[in-house]
């Protein structure tokens, strides 16, 4: 993606003329294509040639397609300047007022090839195919992630659902049914569960890791191999909020290639902390919060706390004082001096906001992400971690 | 750390003291009886079933159960005369030889030997010959086999097969019967009709009976002189011995004549002495008018009555008693759903009521509820309301007396209450082995109810013929459904009790010794609180009886209220210090003082798009039912026994085809649960507690309600003083509503003090049985959803500990029970434990108030969901599950309180008859040899395959279990 820094171009013009519309003001100006700067430096630049100050902006600009995309971080602020033609045509926006929907791809400008026109047409004036949205980096978040990959025999796929407490649904059916295992006394049938149907538009289907006839093999670290298919059935919803699910895919041929030392054996035993990253190395995205302590190509985006709630859904306490009706209250609850008050809050089930509302709550433990984070690698690959999970609640962080 | 070595104790103890898993005994009727033996000699009575289990029993207190390797159904059971052994043919044509050897001061039931005749020809008929060296073996081709035991030893020489009678086809040998004056002489009847006596010394026949008609059944006299013989066109006769060319009868009848009749299956003659002999046969009913009775005709001089059993007959025996032991003195019947004993002694013929093997199913049983420790004064009164009710029975002791009953005197009084589908609870004393029934209250008295008066079951009238005569209790009918006991809560302390059922009616009864007529005070609850597009589709609600009622001594309702809607009710308890009930449904909850007898709370916990629990469940299928019910309902009763063989059938071929077939997978979709999910309004368990509910320091009496979709409401209640009790009213607070994040059914909710023990029953502490609750430490509130187990402080709710069961194992809690675990080593140590069975059918210990899982016994098979839902927990560690319709298993978790049959049965003396075959007790190695004719070869390992017999019928009783002590000493 955005990582894929492409040399800047031999062209032997060295500026590059810059157009900014804000509202219906335009300025130009003109930037030195080897020495672009950072993007807050230039996002200062632009607030200073508009007269706003203190207005929160966002930049959009249009690129060699004629598509509207995005200027908030140094990568795609250097994109943008090293594939100007010459001209770099941007769009400000009152971040209050901006219209997210309006970054777009082809469908704006297969239809008219203009980009004025795809900034100044509004969605709804796009009756006949609505836009494809592409939200800012920060409202993404993982659905699923493939963890363990380096601990798991190459045949096999560790596969994580993160259902947020959204609406869409899991969407799967397991069955009974058996495979074969190879013993000391040869091929051997065993009664195994399989993955039967994907329910269309569920998240099972979505994620494009889990597939009709799929053996089933370990739900959240437990085998099961013996349980019946009610069990593993009131197992997996159980864990629901939070499925791990290790399948030995029925089609082998998407299955990762390992390079290195790390692809041999795929010795399944011993536990390793790397799982989450490797998890984050497939969903991440650029973002200019990264910490430094992380390669600048793997973003942390989404919030890392949030995993471990979800190994730790908290029950929600409505303290009925008196005559207080309870009223549902979710945002900025640090200070519960009000009536009525939610003790352990974050009703997942219920939050129907986007995460970034959950982010902005505080009541996350965001800010200690890494040692949260520690706790997740510790518990994931350990076989017996539900006996760990015990303990480790017990004293986890942002738990009282 | 620290918490962490407490557990490691917690576990230690909890194994290796205080708890193991047995299954100690089966109360009540075994399901499908299809054989009946009884020793005179022993006094022991025998029934096989069709499951392959024998079961012994004597007196009260004695019995024996056993079970065969084969599943296959035991057709005849046969005492060896005058010995300890029996012998019991199954439908797979094998016989096995049983014995009640001593061990230990105790006798044990233990298959000692089986055979299977070489051959196609299957047995038909088994006589046990008098001199307990000898078997008698009739089969289908009209053979007869002589059979040397206990070796099964075919006696080649002495067969007496089909062309040394006659050269006719006789068909199979249907009966064999020894002249009781004769040893040596013996009546073979075949089924065309003809009948042989045969002397066994000579090897030659004596006299041939030419009867025409099919043969049923064939008796000899007790002088010998006669033969009776019973034919398929009911009729029976009656035949002269040792006559010289005797072919025509001397007596000839079909009793219930003129037009056809059906077989008489069964034919007894016995003298008296003095008076007239008694005649008693089964069946021989008038096919047309009458074919479908079950009916025994006992006739006996002048007097003649045809008893009219609710269910098929199986066999029937008569107890014989006075000083030649010759006259009979009570007539025993085996039916499908019963046993009944019937006095012949007394005038009238009552029935002796049966201190064992009663039907607990006579109606279908729909809860039930255990009570442990009842204080002695309540026990006697209870005792003493079900004397009235049994006025009606014999005043003769129980007949069988076989035995000695050696278990101890049970430590405690034990009450076990079942809820039953026609609105009657049954009180049975569940302290000892035998489940004794006390009492029977019904509470359809205080209802309108649609039963027919008319149709009831004594509808003798003068000069009927037959003259019949309605025995036995089974009536698995109820005239209207809405009566059925759905919850019970008894109050030990009080007397009060509290019942709740099937159309939302709440009965509040207390205990009162003297008969009286009241009216019952109604009042309507409506849990819909105004909710909004609710249409109920159920039944409607019960009428009350607007007169007085009276009432018989014992439990007698006094104030009853109604839900509205009309559902099921689906939690109940009672707060009898505080004179509080709570009830629960599908709708809500509400709070009934009854004092005052009015409503302090009600609560809808309704989900407006709950659709399924607004309309009602099923409404149209009952409806159906009902309106077909009266009109079928005298059919039915007549069939039922056919029918429930013909479907048995059926059920039988289909498992057999879907085993072959190969069937599409069965798929299971994962999906988390919704709040939009059904029922989850429901409430599924309620519960009083004087705890921290708003504050540290001061305590509260507290009301707390779990609903079906993961949500715990808790209020607080404020109770007048003592003295203002009885004006001021009670008010109710909600103070906390917990809802769980993974929405399980909330199943169990309790309180648990500062030392982490479970807060006493009520009244307990005032009545200084238990020590009072620790009201210094904090409290801590565990609440049990069918997925975890979650300890939370109180009175500020955070979560403290938890343990995921599903997550963890995929079972899900179906039932949960407080339980009291003593040491057995010392008297006065002992834990409280969380007693956990779950759809898997395990029984689990949780520790508390650490909620680990301590043990895991295997107890039910999973796919006996109807097993699983039946189980009850005692607070002593035992348990109480339905293995059919009519019995329930017992089983025991502690080491102290074990409730298991220990009995010894000493051989007869010599009684007349020459018999070397004494079984000694204590295991002479004679009785322990294990003989099989088809493994002969292998008789050095004889020793060792009886072991292993013993072991896996061992193990089978206890359903898989595996018995570390028994598989060791093997």
């Amino acid at each position: 993606m955005n990582k894929n820094h492409r040399v800047p171009s031999s062209r032997s013009l060295n500026a590059v003329e810059v157009k900014s519309k804000f509202g219906a003001e335009f300025r130009r100006f003109s930037l030195d294509r080897s020495k672009p700067g950072r993007f807050d430096e230039f996002y200062g630049l632009l607030q200073h040639v508009h007269r706003i100050p203190n207005v929160e902006l966002l930049v959009g600009y249009a690129d060699v397609h004629g598509d509207l995309l995005p200027i908030n971080n140094d990568d795609n602020y250097h994109k943008a300047i090293s594939t100007a033609n010459p001209l770099l045509r941007l769009f400000l926006q009152r971040k209050e007022e901006a219209d997210h929907g309006t970054f777009g791809t082809d469908s704006l400008t297969r239809k008219k090839n203009t980009v004025l026109s795809a900034v100044l047409l509004r969605p709804d004036h796009n009756k006949k195919k609505p836009p494809v949205i592409i939200s800012l980096p920060k409202d993404f978040r993982p659905v699923s992630s493939i963890i363990d990959v380096d601990i798991l025999p190459e045949t096999h796929r560790r596969v994580r659902l993160y259902k947020h407490g959204q609406e869409k649904p899991l969407g799967f059916y397991i069955r009974d049914g058996s495979s074969v295992r190879v013993t000391p006394q040869g091929l051997e049938k065993v009664p195994g569960i399989f993955i039967s149907r994907l329910v269309p538009g569920g998240l099972a289907e979505s994620t494009g890791l889990l597939a009709v006839n799929d053996e089933v093999l370990e739900v959240n670290g437990i085998e099961v191999g013996g349980k019946s298919l009610d069990q593993v059935t009131d197992m997996m919803i159980a864990n629901s909020h939070n499925l791990i699910i290790t399948v030995k895919p029925a089609n082998q041929r998407n299955n990762i290639v390992r390079s290195g030392v790390g692809g041999g054996g795929g010795a399944a035993s011993g536990s390793s902390g790397r799982s989450s990253d490797s998890s984050a190395s497939y969903y991440g995205y650029s973002s200019h919060s990264a910490a430094a302590s992380i390669p600048p190509h793997i973003i942390q985006n989404f919030p890392v706390g949030e995993l471990e709630s979800d190994e730790d859904e908290e029950d929600l306490v409505i303290e009925a004082g008196g005559e207080a009706e309870p009223i549902r209250h979710m945002a900025s609850n640090h200070s519960m001096s009000s009536l009525p008050r939610y003790e352990p809050h974050l009703n997942l089930r219920t939050a129907t906001t986007s995460t970034f509302s959950i982010n902005t709550n505080g009541t996350l433990p965001t800010s200690g992400s890494s040692s949260s984070l520690s706790n997740i690698k510790a518990t994931t690959p350990s076989p017996d971690r539900a006996m760990e999970r015990g303990s480790l609640e017990e004293d986890g962080p942002g738990r009282r | 750390m620290r918490a962490f070595l407490e557990v490691g104790i917690v576990l230690y103890t909890l194994v290796s003291v205080l708890g193991s898993f047995v299954k100690t005994v089966e109360h009540g009727f075994p399901h499908q009886p299809s054989a009946l033996g009884y020793s005179p000699s022993l006094k022991l009575l025998a029934i096989g079933t069709r499951s392959g289990a024998i079961k012994l029993y004597g007196s009260p207190g004695v019995e024996f159960m056993g079970l065969h390797d084969e599943n296959a159904a035991v057709t005849q059971v046969h005492f060896m005369p005058h010995q300890v052994e029996l012998v019991t043919l199954l439908d797979d044509n094998s016989l096995h030889m049983w014995t009640l050897r001593g061990h230990n001061g105790l006798s044990e039931l233990l298959e000692i030997g089986r055979f299977t005749l070489t051959g196609p020809p299957g047995v038909t008929a088994v006589l046990a010959h008098s001199s307990g060296e000898l078997l008698l073996l009739g089969t289908e081709g009209g053979h007869v086999f002589v059979v040397e035991v206990p070796g099964f030893r075919e006696l080649e020489e002495r067969n007496i097969s089909l062309d040394q009678v006659s050269s006719r086809n006789l068909e199979h040998v249907e009966a064999l019967q020894e002249n009781p004056v004769d040893p040596d002489q013996v009546i073979i009847g075949y089924g065309r009709g003809l009948m042989v006596i045969w002397d066994l010394e000579k090897k030659l026949a004596i006299q041939h009976i030419p009867a025409t008609q099919q043969l049923e059944s064939v008796c000899w006299t007790e002088d010998g002189k006669y033969i009776l013989s019973s034919h398929s066109d009911g009729s029976y006769c009656r035949w002269m011995v040792g006559g010289q060319d005797m072919n025509e009868e001397e007596k000839s009848d079909i009793p219930y004549g003129h037009f056809p009749c059906k077989a008489i299956s069964k034919i007894v003659q016995l003298p008296t002495e003095e008076g007239p002999p008694f005649l008693l046969f089964s069946g021989g009913m008038p096919r047309a008018s009458y074919g479908d009775r079950h009916c025994i005709t006992v006739i006996h001089g002048k007097t003649h009555v045809a008893l009219d059993f609710t269910s098929r007959i199986i066999d029937f025996f008569v107890i014989r008693d006075g000083p030649q032991r010759t006259d009979p003195s009570a007539l025993v019947v085996l039916v499908e759903e019963e046993l009944v004993v019937i006095d012949l002694q007394t005038e009238g013929w009552p029935i002796i009521q049966t201190p064992y093997l009663v039907p607990l199913h006579s109606s279908a049983i729909t809860c039930s509820h255990h009570v442990s420790t009842i204080p002695l004064k309540l026990w006697e009164r209870i005792l003493a309301a079900g004397k009235h009710q049994n006025a009606h029975y014999s005043k003769k002791p129980w007949p069988i007396t076989g035995g000695q009953n050696l278990a101890p005197d049970p430590p405690q009084r034990d009450l076990l209450l079942t809820g039953h589908e026609d609105g009657t609870v049954r009180f049975w004393d569940a302290s000892g082995v035998c489940l004794y029934p006390m009492y029977k209250l019904s509470t359809a008295g205080v209802f309108h109810t649609d039963a027919d008066p008319n149709d009831n079951m004594n509808q003798g009238t003068e000069g009927e013929w037959p003259p019949f005569r309605k025995v036995g209790c089974f009536d698995p009918y109820s005239d209207d459904p809405r009566l059925g006991i759905q919850k019970i809560h008894l109050c030990k302390y009080s007397g009060y009790l509290t019942v709740a059922g099937t159309a939302g009616q709440i009965l509040m009864l207390e205990l009162n010794d003297e008969a009286a007529e009241q009216t019952v005070e109604a009042k309507v609850v409506d849990l819909l609180q105004g909710q909004e597009g609710f249409r109920w589709k159920g039944h409607t609600q019960l009428d009350i009886q607007e007169d007085p009622v009276m009432f018989p001594a014992g439990f007698q309702p006094f104030a009853v209220v109604q839900c509205q809607p009309p559902a099921v009710v689906t939690a109940l308890t009672l707060h009898s210090e505080w004179k509080l009930i709570a009830f629960g449904t599908s709708h809500g909850f509400g709070l009934y003082d009854y004092q005052q007898k009015n409503s302090v709370l009600i609560k809808c916990t309704l989900n407006p798009s709950d659709q399924l629990a607004m309309e009602g469940p099923l409404s149209r299928v009952k409806s159906i039912k009902k309106s077909l019910r009266q009109s079928f309902r005298r059919i039915r009763r007549s069939r039922v026994s056919l029918r429930k063989q013909h479907l048995q059938e059926a059920n039988a071929r289909l498992e057999a085809e879907l085993a072959e077939m190969e069937l599409a997978p069965v798929q299971r979709k994962i999906e988390a649960r919704s709040s939009d999910d059904s029922f989850t309004g429901l409430v599924r368990t309620l519960y009083f507690a004087d705890t921290f509910l708003s504050d540290s320091s001061h305590n509260t009496p507290s009301l707390w309600a779990g609903t079906n979709g993961g949500c715990v409401f808790a209020y607080m209640l404020r109770l007048p003083s003592v003295e203002h009790r009885a004006d001021e009213p009670v008010t109710a607070q909600l103070s906390k509503e917990i809802q769980l994040m993974h929405r399980a059914p909330v199943v169990g909710i309790v309180v648990l003090d500062g030392h982490g023990a479970p807060l006493p029953e009520p009244l307990e502490v005032a009545h200084d049985l238990a020590r009072a609750p620790d009201m210094q430490g904090s409290h801590h509130l565990l609440v049990v959803s069918e997925e975890q187990f979650k300890v939370f402080t109180l009175p500020k709710v955070s979560a403290k500990m938890k343990l995921k069961l599903t997550a963890v194992d995929g079972s899900r809690v179906r039932r949960v029970g407080m339980a009291w675990f003593g040491s057995s080593r010392t008297e006065d140590y002992g834990e409280s434990g969380l007693l956990v069975l779950t759809n898997q059918g395990d029984v689990h210990v949780v520790s508390l108030p650490h909620v680990k899982m301590q043990v895991q016994y295997p107890c039910i098979r999973r796919e006996d969901v109807s097993g699983i839902a039946s189980c009850v927990f005692t607070k002593h560690g035992q348990g109480f599950y339905l293995i059919s319709p009519s019995e329930f298993e017992r089983f025991s978790l502690s080491t102290r309180c074990v409730v298991e049959p220990r009995c010894l049965v000493e051989a007869p003396l010599h009684s007349g008859c020459s018999n070397q075959h004494q079984s000694q007790p204590d295991g002479a190695s004679s009785t322990h040899r294990y003989i099989n004719l088809e493994v002969s070869l292998f008789s050095s390992l004889n020793m060792k395959s009886a072991n292993c017999i013993y072991k896996k019928r061992v193990k089978r009783q206890r359903s898989g279990l595996v018995d570390l002590s028994v598989n060791m000493a093997v």
